[in-house]
């Protein structure tokens, strides 16, 4: 947005105490007990009693009938702030946006920011069903592939205009599964090779078995609060540089090519100061790897178009040239359903503050965090970043 | 006298006195009087299970029936006509019932109707059976045996474009049997008491008219009478007793003095064949 | 290039018989406007009547101006096929069991981009038809169809989920006493039914055109007495489970109001032969039926009704027989919602009065039996749930939608 005002800068509140709680492949549990885990977890890392916690982000598509609001008399809470964020692979972005603002203005002190899900083996399968209206009006009937098949028509058409292959696709995942193996609770557990990547079962063309992330039960979570009170508890943090948002963007994109970050992608890197060649790793939101493509080229590390080429000529693993979803991301870690939208933030904080669950990034003070998600209709509808810098 | 009474019951059980069934088994096939669409209908026989030992009615069998009062084997009273609507007692239910037993003289016409469907019954037709069996007593059922019952349903029926070609009697005999034989009343074995063509005589429909006009009955789709003897069989047809009804279905039973020769039982009619009616 | 369909062979007697599976039929209210379109085989968007846009997927207010007042209207069904996709494998049993299932997005040329089937001769970037259908669970969806017709076109396998195509089927035509059954039978044989069985009652009676009717190709007359509990039952036993479509021809036709009516006896007769007559037919075929409905090439697929357009409008004139058409009717809605699990459709086909013996006072226009026919052949082809034949239901179909009043004070005369 060239001559607008930068947004107010974040000043004054960190994010901190990053917190997975190990996935699994399937969970007799509800997402009421993964949460419970992740709060505990939290409590812990923090060194705070629950009843300080007084300000509460949930993302979750598994808490029905429950909102947010039920948690808090389930798990004893009593926050004066409380957000809802069901926003799929963007809820990590957005709620550490919500919560960073109501830290800095002092609407809560202490804000846990919770995603978790549960996987029951029918979880998908029902969350697809019923994800949406436009899906159930539109998409489910034809061919029930869920995000699958809407990702695959929007892979084919950004290969027919832009020239990606396979291959290029394929070294992202490969990449991703090589950051993984230093993981110990990563849901796939062995080195991908080309051939199998290529090779591996069609799921719906041109997606095959590992451009699909594999559905599990997990729960991240982080804390928010003032620069301050991190340091008073002894906690280790990250700032905020700056954060974008948005919902909807390119309406009259016939199929989707790019998402909203390139509507404000210019906002970001002028509220963060630096350019893109400065960040140290990229956390991109990775349901599918052309949703990573199109992350390079909307949050302006490439040109629209130049994704394949991008991939061309770097490398992504925590020693590459571009250290690119460091522990694995979702498409090797899992996707515990809307904790995969906060596992970015987990990791990056964790390399920033030198405790990564996997391999470290060398000198990382730089990171960005994307974040997608909301297939409604025909596209993903919404989309987050945020740029985080080691608090000194 | 009541010995009387004893002894014919004796002679039923024993079997030297045999009853003969002339009674169709009353079924949804079985055909029925058709008149011009624009007019009212004969109901069909139709039967509607209640229940079978099942959620309906979990101990007992039990259905509803829906019928016309001139349905397969039935009766006719004179109130069933304009010609007898005004005679006392002629209605089902105020016929005295000792009308429902009587003697009947069983006229066999059953080669000419082989050889002729629009075969007429007519008065000296009549008198050369009586030189053979002795002349009608007064009070006598007159029964037709045509053999019509043994035909399949479609030449029963006798249906082409004309309406029925079934045989029945001429004006002339019916009146004769009435003023001159004082009959009881008039049975056949075809669908009415009337030849298939009788719109078209003089009067229209005349062993209607004259019969019922004369407070005598009707029987119709009689079946089993080649098992009758041409004298002396005594007739039991009593009507259901409908509140001014002009006829019902019936069972007619025959009690008849010798028993016959052994022949075979003739089958059931019942439920169709599975591979389709084709009668 | 679509492989023409093969005459299936005789079902294996010791294989089990598979069970219907559906798509997910639920869809929002505002999203029933398809529903409505795709009953009768219209292709129609919601337009904003303020600002003209077209859009898609079903919306409450109109995405570019807020305005509520977007109904469903006809728009141009045609568009380019922009990207395709091949499902090999899906959550839902029904698309798990049909895979490879084939889906794109289509941009149509008055603007919206819609997902949709892919019939098998359309590929990325041809010219398509846009066509609404009712899938297997009754529910509205869209596929795209050739510019033009190829050949063999509607033995895609895609496309014949949605359709209730008579070719290869086995029919039964209740009613062959009359000039509509007969038609009905001509036309079913020549639409490539390899059975139609033809009910007839009361054998022993004879009618005209008899004789022509035994000699159409495949017809098998068989004994079928709609007022008959025991008839209807006794051929179901038999025939039940090779019967995929029905075509209730039995009618009942008598001027007169209710008041100028003497009596009930024709009453009874019209509800025996129509009202009781359908009930009699859907209790004795309708669970067979209704299991039966993915059974291979020749699945049980539809129930046909005829009913009088006055089912929805009493015409006084004809009023007792109105009456008797609106009960079966609304019997036949609830028949619809009863064997829509089995993904067995019932089409409603409408019509004004018929060019037979008991609408001859009524001067033109009127259907005739072949048009009806016609009409039904076409409407199951095309997989429609109502169909209105001839110029009077069409005009009592639009009249009804603008003044129903009106309507029954003209109809009363």
């Amino acid at each position: 947005m060239t001559g607008a005002a930068i947004r107010m800068a974040y000043d004054g509140v960190v994010a901190c105490a990053p917190v997975t709680v190990p996935y699994r492949r399937f969970s007799i549990n509800t997402a009421h007990w993964w949460i419970g885990r992740a709060l505990r977890d939290l409590t812990r890392a923090a060194g705070l009693e629950p009843p300080q916690i007084d300000g509460l982000v949930l993302s979750s598509f598994t808490l029905g009938p429950d909102t947010a609001v039920g948690v808090t008399q389930h798990l004893g809470l009593s926050p004066r702030w409380l957000d809802h964020v069901p926003l799929g692979g963007a809820s990590g972005v957005v709620g550490l946006r919500r919560a960073a603002r109501a830290v800095q203005c002092g609407d809560a002190r202490f804000v846990a920011c919770v995603a978790a899900d549960t996987n029951h083996v029918d979880s998908f399968r029902k969350t697809l069903s019923t994800f949406s209206r436009f899906a159930q009006d539109a998409v489910y009937p034809y061919g029930a592939g869920g995000a699958n098949a809407s990702f695959a028509l929007i892979t084919k058409n950004y290969m027919n205009k832009y020239g990606a292959r396979r291959e290029d696709f394929g070294k992202i995942c490969i990449a991703q599964r090589q950051n993984a193996l230093a993981v110990p609770f990563a849901m796939m557990k062995k080195p991908l090779t080309l051939e199998e990547y290529m090779t591996a079962r069609a799921i719906c063309d041109p997606l095959h078995l590992f451009d699909c992330v594999m559905p599990c039960a997990g729960a991240e979570a982080f804390l928010v609060c003032r620069d301050s009170d991190a340091k008073a508890l002894g906690l280790a943090s990250v700032r905020l540089l700056a954060t974008i948002e948005r919902h909807n963007a390119f309406t009259d994109d016939p199929v989707q090519e790019r998402g909203g970050w390139a509507m404000d992608a210019g906002e970001l890197w002028q509220m963060a100061g630096v350019p893109p060649e400065r960040i140290d790793l990229v956390e991109t939101y990775d349901d599918y790897p052309v949703v990573v493509m199109m992350q390079f080229e909307d949050l302006g590390f490439c040109k629209k178009g130049e994704g394949p080429d991008f991939v061309r000529s770097h490398t992504f693993t925590t020693d590459g040239s571009f250290p690119h979803n460091t522990c694995g991301g979702q498409l090797s870690m899992g996707q515990a359903g809307a904790a995969g939208g906060y596992l970015g933030l987990t990791e990056a904080m964790r390399q920033l503050t030198g405790r990564p669950i996997g391999r470290p990034v060398a000198k990382a003070e730089l990171a960005l965090v994307s974040g997608f998600g909301m297939i409604n209709y025909d596209r993903g509808l919404s989309s987050g970043a945020a740029i985080l810098a080691r608090a000194s | 006298m009541a010995s009387d009474l004893l002894r014919l019951a004796r002679r039923v059980a024993e079997g030297s006195i045999r009853v003969v069934d002339l009674t169709q088994t009353l079924t949804q096939e079985f055909p029925i009087i058709t008149l011009p669409p624009e007019l009212g209908q004969c109901a069909p026989f139709r039967i509607e299970e209640v229940s079978r030992y099942d959620e309906r009615g979990p101990a007992w069998y039990w259905n509803n029936i829906t019928v016309g009062e001139h349905c397969g084997t039935h009766f006719d009273a004179p109130i069933h006509w304009i010609s007898g609507k005004d005679l006392p007692n002629n209605s089902v239910d105020t016929i005295p019932p000792e009308k429902f037993i009587a003697p009947a003289s069983v006229i066999d016409c059953s080669r000419e109707c082989a050889a002729d469907p629009d075969f007429t019954l007519t008065v000296p037709f009549v008198k050369a059976w009586e030189k053979r069996h002795g002349r009608i007593a007064a009070g006598e059922w007159v029964l037709l045996r045509t053999d019509w019952s043994k035909k399949s349903y479609a030449d029963y029926a006798g249906l082409t474009e004309e309406g029925a070609h079934t045989p029945g009697p001429e004006p002339e005999v019916v009146r004769w049997l009435v003023e001159e034989r004082d009959v009881h009343g008039f049975g056949t074995e075809t669908i009415g008491t009337d030849y298939g063509q009788a719109q078209h005589f003089n009067p229209p429909y005349p062993a209607h008219f004259y019969m019922h006009g004369k407070g005598r009955y009707g029987l119709q789709c009689l079946t089993n009478l080649d098992q009758l003897p041409p004298r002396g069989a005594v007739i039991f047809a009593a009507p259901l007793k409908i509140k001014q009804g002009s006829g019902s279905p019936l069972r007619v039973l025959a009690l008849v003095e010798e028993a016959p020769p052994p022949r075979p039982r003739r089958a059931s009619r019942g439920r169709r064949s599975a591979a389709g009616r084709s009668r | 290039m679509i492989e023409p369909l093969v005459r299936p062979k005789r079902k294996n007697p010791l294989k089990r018989t598979r069970q219907p599976l559906h798509p997910q039929s639920v869809r929002s209210r505002t999203a029933h406007g398809l529903t409505a379109a795709a009953a009768q085989g219209r292709f129609e968007l919601q337009k904003c009547l303020e600002c003209a846009m077209i859009f898609y997927p079903p919306r409450d207010a109109c995405p570019r101006c807020l305005s509520a007042r977007v109904p469903f209207v006809p728009v141009d069904n045609r568009g380019t096929l922009a990207v395709e996709t091949t499902i090999r494998t899906s959550t839902d049993p029904y698309f798990r069991e049909r895979a490879p299932w084939r889906v794109g997005l289509t941009r149509l040329d008055c603007g919206p981009v819609v997902l949709a089937h892919l019939h098998g001769d359309v590929r990325e970037g041809d010219r398509v038809r846009l066509d609404l259908k009712l899938d297997k669970g009754g529910a509205p969806v869209i596929i795209a169809l050739p510019e033009k017709d190829t050949p063999h076109m509607t033995d895609d396998r895609q496309l014949r989920e949605m359709t209730c195509d008579p070719k290869f089927r086995r029919v039964l035509i209740t009613d062959g006493r009359n000039a509509v059954g007969q038609a009905m039978a001509r036309s079913f044989s020549e639409a490539g039914a390899s059975i139609v069985f033809v009910g007839v009652a009361d054998a022993w009676k004879p009618f005209p055109g008899q004789e022509a009717l035994r000699k159409i190709a495949r017809v098998e007359i068989v004994p079928l007495d709609l007022t008959d509990t025991e008839s209807v039952a006794e051929l179901a036993e038999q025939n039940g489970a090779r019967t995929d479509i029905i075509v209730n021809t039995a009618e009942h036709v008598r001027p007169g109001g209710i008041l100028q009516r003497h009596g009930l006896t024709v009453a009874r007769e019209e509800m025996d032969i129509r009202y009781f007559g359908l009930m009699r037919l859907a209790q004795a075929f309708g669970p067979v039926m209704r299991s039966r409905g993915a059974d291979g090439v020749n699945s049980a697929t539809a129930f046909v009704n005829l009913l009088s357009v006055y089912a929805l409008t009493n015409w006084p004139a004809y009023g007792a027989y109105s009456a008797a058409e609106a009960a079966c009717l609304s019997a036949a809605q609830c028949l619809r919602a009863e064997l829509r699990p089995g993904g067995v459709k019932v089409l409603n086909v409408f019509f004004g009065p018929l060019d037979t013996e008991w609408f001859q006072t009524v001067p033109p226009p009127k259907v005739t039996p072949e048009a009806l026919a016609r009409a039904v052949v076409q409407a199951l082809q095309r997989g429609l749930e109502e169909v209105f034949v001839g110029d009077v239901a069409e005009e009592v179909r639009a009249r009804l939608s603008v003044n129903p009043k009106a309507l029954e004070r003209e109809l009363a005369g």
